[in-house]
């Protein structure tokens, strides 16, 4: 192992002397506590090091010591429900172990060793069969909701020689042995994985399925797709963290990671809490069962945040990989940025705009490129998909700075919050003349096997909204009454989309979901609304009598309506428009 | 393990700001502190804040104005910077680096505490729901704040942020409950007045005996203000989580921090970032900020109230803006309020508690809370959009659905968010007053109230105090 010395110590950056031979990522013990740190540049015999624990207290002179290898992921059971930061160690243990303080130099491991599971092997394997990578040697139940498969990891194959058979094994006891090329190789239930390097599948998928999130602006209006990314910018107090945890909560998905990356404890704390107590919807599990937890908060050594996102990705990869719909979270992705700028500051690189370094936009596309719909190496045969959604906190709520500018690059869909509807309580704050979705073509076809008129439905509010905010400046102007009736009515219908449609309270115990059923018949409603209305008026009815009209009252109030019932109410609702607003025709 | 040896060197490289570049000697420690022994017999703390084989960087608390550095003398302390801690510390005024400057004793410390403590594991966090009634109806009623929180002040020049922390401050409680609380007051490069403001207020209060104070005057040293928050942190961390208090820190005037921190930065030829604060500003922020909470399993917790003035009244200045995407929420004040002689000038629009939604509700304040917060806010947004649309088209061409608004939002401020200085109202007192203006609205608009809350608060089926 190569073993160098300390030369300089500057905040999270150390340089080492005497480094020959060592390589780029790779970990070192930096210091007699033995610190982690990870070689990002090498000059002749230096190596320049980002350490991911406070550096207080490193002396010029101290060893600095090469691992030989890079910074790895452990993938395997005992994951799930767990928390973790930026280095895997998990947090709720040494929480216990050590006390509420993270005290630098712990080294813990991030699964454990003493677990037994509960493995259950592939009744289709036999012993001599020819096996390679992704193949499913067996399942352990880690958590009621989570079927962990057991993968052969990625570049091994050879002849299977033996498999155990069902039992409680820990994730260091083998499990199978394959011989290839006449050496034997035993395999257990833990696999490695450097976290900065892509796991490898079969071949890409289009992704044309939209990811089900129970909200109804991001199902309805800018939907992602499952395998797809996504942004989600805005200024502080836009509504960023609480989508971000929402959709973590209700997305249907097998598994979701939530990476906390520079940002608060006590979002955290509320997270973890919050997942334990909430039940998935279709399970009636707790939502932990099927999350993992990478919390690096904004108090946390900053180089870690950019081994945050990375370790996320990864066990989002790996699950994906399972053949299973993964969403990862990462809240924010402008820490992580800082972080690289605070670094790459210190390394004296010539700096970019705004301080940035210029592979600013490269190591972002590196994230998100993670994502995406694949079929999966191995047998048998499945499809997996990994989505990436990314919170952005452009300083000053100002789009133009880099972050944003360099995410909106490579993403398909954008959820643009606006300060200015969260301070009037809108909320999700989506703006609905930013925001878009590249979805929106490719996953039609999925929604119109169930709902028809999904598409013309959201087309049409959007035109709406769009419509209303252009004469929101006529209105401005010279006020609302010179406007003509139809035009009125189309800023009450704007409205109605708005507020009765849009607004969804994230912590409302029967909106904060919404099932897609639920959402096109809620805008259905609204639309119907609409369509009878502008008839009326065309046959001379007044606007003040549609105004007036209770049912609009009951479409206020589609929101508290559970969804098993809203079908009868769906019904009792289109019923009540068509025959009040027939009658003030009559009436008239 | 630890050397007795101390480490010493008699000749600075050349000083800079606040910083003194000196040769390297074996075994000089990251961030350990440094005192700087002068001519005149007079000692500065300092800090080593770079360190290699050729020299080190240490950063002078008190400056290094008549530093000579051909004669001062050096020495490396060997440890990071500490402050003795002791429950003695109630009552007493200490410096910005924790010296009394009260006249009174020298404290006889319990323990050493480093003024950067580690973090909080987030995982040991317990999410803070417990309701501070502070008897003020815009914080109580629409910002409630939660023990464990921080949520800072967003002020302007001459704006009356100092009178609504002082109320805050004493009147501040946690219903139901008899616990042992303390304030732990930092005055960062704030006048004389301003500080002693504080402290005459906390004494008139009659709890000057739980407060303790850290006071860092605009004549005291800046680099000094580096420290300050640290320090007081570090003292409040000591009484929460060793001795189970519930502490309240208010900090003033952090945009002074700020300041410090940007000339520190310009002293060591950093590349600026925004407006010239150094690109770790959010960062370093943190560390001060994320001290606040709860901890599973203790008794005690941390509150933070910071105060900082946003540089023209601008939200989006980097001080504001990063501190809104650290703490969690703010409480904004507004000029055209403070003009209008509303006391206090709360632009509740702006302002936030990101922690309101754990802390209030049934068992908590009251289950229509919630809904209550949701529609005053509602309407108040329509009325002053109303406002400014009348403005330009007058008032005679809106309806009468429309004026109804517009009178809202003058009652709103009049009646809700404007309050006596020392009035405090309980968060029922709160609430009704918030039920007595929505009652003014037609009953068909408050859609963001349960039926049953609007049958069981509504001043209509109370048959009482209704203003329609
Ligand atoms: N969907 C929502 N429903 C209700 N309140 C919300 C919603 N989204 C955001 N909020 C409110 O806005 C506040 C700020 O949201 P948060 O996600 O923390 O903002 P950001 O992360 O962008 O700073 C929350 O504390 C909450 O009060
Ligand atoms: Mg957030």
């Amino acid at each position: 192992m190569v073993v160098g010395k300390i030369k300089r110590v500057s905040g999270p950056l150390v340089v080492a002397e005497g480094m020959r031979g060592s390589m780029v990522y790779e970990v070192v013990y930096v210091g007699e506590e033995r610190l982690i740190g990870e070689i990002i540049g090498l000059q002749g015999e230096d190596a320049f090091i980002q350490v991911y624990e406070d550096t207080s207290g490193l002396r010029v002179g101290e060893p600095v010591e090469g691992s030989g290898s890079l910074l790895s992921a452990e993938l395997g059971p005992g994951i799930v429900g767990k928390v973790y930061d930026g280095l895997q160690r998990p947090l709720s243990v040494i929480g216990e172990l050590i006390g509420p303080f993270v005290k630098r130099g712990v080294k813990l491991p991030a699964l454990p060793r003493d677990v037994k599971w509960p493995f259950t092997r592939n009744r289709d394997l036999k012993v001599g069969d020819k096996v390679g990578p992704g193949d499913v040697l067996g399942v352990v139940k880690e958590t009621p909701l989570i079927d962990h498969l057991i993968m052969i990891p990625p570049g091994m194959h050879g002849e299977l020689k033996e498999l155990v058979n069902d039992g409680d094994y820990t994730i260091e006891d083998t499990i199978a042995v394959i011989e290839s090329e006449g050496r034997k190789i035993e395999l257990t239930m833990l696999q490695k994985w450097p976290v900065r390097k892509p796991r490898p599948y079969t071949r890409r998928l289009e992704p044309t399925e939209p990811l089900i999130t129970g909200q109804r602006v991001i199902d309805m209006m800018f939907p992602i797709a499952r395998g797809g990314k996504a942004a989600v910018p805005g200024g502080f107090g836009s509504g960023k963290t609480v989508l971000l945890q929402t959709l973590t909560k209700w997305a249907r998905t097998r598994l979701n990671i939530y990476v906390g990356c520079g940002e608060r404890g006590n979002e955290m704390a509320d997270a973890l809490h919050s997942f334990l107590k909430l039940k998935d919807p279709a399970s009636g599990r707790p939502l932990a069962e099927k999350a993992v937890f990478v919390a690096n908060t904004s108090n946390m050594p900053v180089a870690a945040r950019e081994t945050s996102v990375f370790l996320g990705v990864t066990i989002g990869e790996y699950f994906r990989d399972m053949g299973y719909d993964v969403l990862m979270v990462a809240d924010s992705t402008s820490r992580w940025a800082e972080a690289m700028r605070e670094i790459s500051a210190r390394l004296e690189e010539m700096p970019g705009e705004e301080g940035f370094p210029a592979y600013l936009g490269s190591r972002l596309a590196e994230f998100y490129e993670r994502s995406g719909r694949v079929d999966c190496l191995g047998r048998p045969k499945r499809a997996g998909s990994l989505t990436i959604i990314g919170a952005v906190s452009p300083p000053g709520a100002d789009f133009s700075e880099p972050v944003t500018q360099n995410t909106l690059r490579y993403i398909g869909t954008l959820i643009a919050l606006d300060v200015s509807l969260a301070n009037r309580r809108h909320f999700p704050a989506v703006s609905w003349l930013l925001s878009y979705s590249r979805y929106v073509e490719t996953i039609e076809r999925s929604w119109r096997k169930k709902f028809p008129q999904w598409r013309e439905l959201r087309d049409r509010a959007l035109s709406i909204l769009q419509r209303e905010s252009e004469l929101m400046e006529i209105v401005r102007l010279v006020g609302p009454d010179a406007l003509p009736e139809a035009d009125k009515l189309l800023l009450d219908v704007a409205k109605m989309i708005r507020e009765d449609f849009l607004q969804q309270n994230a912590f409302h115990p029967i909106d904060s979901y919404c099932p897609p059923e639920k959402t096109v018949l809620m805008l259905d409603v609204i639309m119907k609304f609409y369509d009878h209305s502008s008839k009326a008026l065309l046959s001379g009815v007044p606007l003040d009598k549609i105004r007036a009209l209770p049912v609009k009252v009951k479409i206020a109030r589609m929101k508290e309506v559970p969804p098993e019932e809203f079908g009868k109410v769906y019904n009792g609702l289109i019923n009540e428009i068509k025959s009040s607003i027939e009658s003030l025709v009559k009436g008239g | 393990m630890s050397e007795l040896y101390v480490k010493e060197v008699r000749r600075a490289l050349s000083a800079r700001g606040s910083l003194l570049f000196v040769e390297t000697v074996p075994g000089i420690k990251y961030n350990e502190v440094v005192e700087i022994t002068l001519e005149t017999g007079e000692v500065r703390l300092g800090q080593v804040i770079d360190v290699s084989k050729d020299f080190a960087v240490l950063q002078v608390f008190g400056g290094v104005s008549e530093v000579n550095i051909k004669k001062a003398k050096i020495r490396f302390k060997g440890e990071t910077l500490k402050i003795p801690v002791s429950l003695d510390m109630l009552g007493r005024i200490f410096d910005g680096l924790g010296r009394p400057i009260d006249r009174g004793p020298p404290i006889v410390p319990e323990d050493w505490l480093d003024i950067n403590s580690a973090p909080i594991n987030p995982a040991s966090r317990e999410p803070p729901t417990e309701f501070i009634e502070t008897g003020i109806s815009a914080i109580d009623g629409l910002l409630s704040v939660v023990r464990g929180q921080k949520l800072p002040i967003f002020s302007g020049a001459g704006l009356p942020h100092n009178r609504i922390a002082a109320q805050i401050v004493r009147q501040a409680r946690v219903r139901g409950k008899e616990e042992r609380f303390a304030v732990v007051f930092a005055a960062i490069g704030v006048t004389y007045e301003e500080a002693y403001f504080f402290i005459e207020n906390l004494k008139q209060a009659g709890n000057i005996e739980n407060v303790v104070a850290f006071i860092n005057t605009a004549a005291s040293p800046v680099i000094e203000r580096i420290a300050v928050p640290r320090v007081a942190l570090t003292a409040a961390e000591f009484l929460a989580w060793k001795h189970g208090m519930h502490v309240l820190v208010v900090m003033t005037d952090m945009t002074n921090y700020c300041e410090a921190l940007r000339e520190l930065s310009a002293a060591r030829e950093e590349v600026p970032g925004r407006r010239g604060y150094p690109g770790y500003m959010y960062t370093d922020l943190a560390t001060i900020y994320e001290r606040a909470g709860r901890i599973k399993g203790m008794k005690g917790s941390i509150t933070q109230m910071p105060i900082l003035t946003m540089p023209n009244d601008d939200i989006t200045h980097p001080i504001p803006d990063l501190t809104g995407y650290i703490t969690e929420g703010q409480i904004v004040l507004s000029r055209d309020l403070d003009r209008r002689g509303i006391y206090p000038p709360v632009d509740v629009l702006l302002s936030l508690s990101r922690l309101m939604k754990d802390g209030v509700g049934p068992g908590k304040t009251r289950e229509d809370h919630y809904q209550v917060f949701m529609q005053l806010i509602a309407a108040y947004t329509e009325g002053q959009y109303l406002r400014e649309l009348s403005a330009i088209i007058g008032v005679e061409s809106l309806s009468e659905h429309d004026k109804k608004y517009l009178e809202f939002a003058d009652l709103f401020e009049r009646k809700f968010i404007n309050q006596g200085e020392y009035e405090r109202r309980t968060i029922e007192e709160t609430l009704d007053i918030g039920w007595d203006l929505l009652a003014t609205l037609p009953e068909e608009d408050l859609k963001l109230i349960s039926v049953e809350n609007i049958k069981k608060y509504h001043p209509k089926y109370r048959g009482k105090g209704s203003t329609s």
